[in-house]
């Protein structure tokens, strides 16, 4: 069941405002994922406190890198059904889980981050794994 | 260490862990909670020990890299068939 907007507001916000597209419709993402050429990161959003506390400050910090995505699509899962079904749909092989991150290159998902490798991490952990997996992937990619 | 936001439930509240017991089967799975008697766990996956020809072990590498597909939506393990509980996201 959807949460009461009210309360998700804040959690969406903190994304939006370091420039995430969000993706609120099944529309909106099939716009997001099928821009294929160059990086992105894609991060399921998630009200639960147990993780996405770490992984919405984790996203902040490791943006503050160089390297990092051309492009930034978020949708709210538990929230935004529909659009999260379909993001899910473009990784149809991993299981399910909120909040994760995946990072894209050329539209096929070259990392991904699972809940379970962020609830047990602090935001700066989440950062410096996220900031090495976009020097690793996305780093030729970088304009120079 | 990350730390749960319900005081009033369970430390691992929230979070993903590797529930071994005595016998065949290992659960991964989101703690809710748990007591004397029971682990209680919600989007849980059993692997029994050779299933797929992978053992306990096995099946918690695999895990470890993307997660699990859930087979039940909460379920109960008996505390007395609980060897170890750990979290997924350390191993």
């Amino acid at each position: 069941m959807p949460y009461s907007e009210l309360m998700i507001a804040p959690m969406r916000a903190e994304l939006a405002s370091i420039g995430f597209d969000e993706l609120r419709t099944a529309e909106d993402v099939e716009r997001f994922m099928n821009e294929t050429e160059g990086t992105a990161m894609l991060v399921l959003n998630s009200v639960c406190g147990c993780a996405a506390g770490q992984a919405r400050p984790g996203v902040r910090q490791a943006l503050e890198s160089a390297v990092k995505p051309d492009r930034l699509g978020t949708v709210f899962a538990g929230q935004d059904l529909e659009a999260t079904a379909r993001a899910r749909g473009y990784f149809a092989d991993i299981p399910p889980s909120s909040p994760s991150i995946a990072l894209l290159k050329d539209g096929e998902v070259v990392y991904f981050v699972p809940r379970h490798r962020i609830e047990s991490r602090s935001a700066e952990d989440v950062a410096a794994d996220l900031t090495s997996a976009f020097e690793r992937y996305f780093a030729a990619a970088a304009p120079a | 260490m990350a730390a749960t936001f319900h005081p009033d439930r369970h430390e691992l509240h929230g979070i993903t862990v590797v529930v071994d017991t005595a016998g065949a089967e290992i659960y991964v799975g989101r703690c809710d909670d748990m007591d004397e008697e029971r682990v209680i766990l919600v989007d849980v996956d059993v692997h029994r020990d050779g299933d797929g020809g992978r053992s306990k072990a096995e099946y918690v590498e695999r895990a470890a890299q993307l997660g699990v597909w859930k087979k039940f939506d909460r379920l109960a393990v008996p505390r007395a068939h609980v060897t170890s509980i750990r979290r997924l996201g350390e191993l």
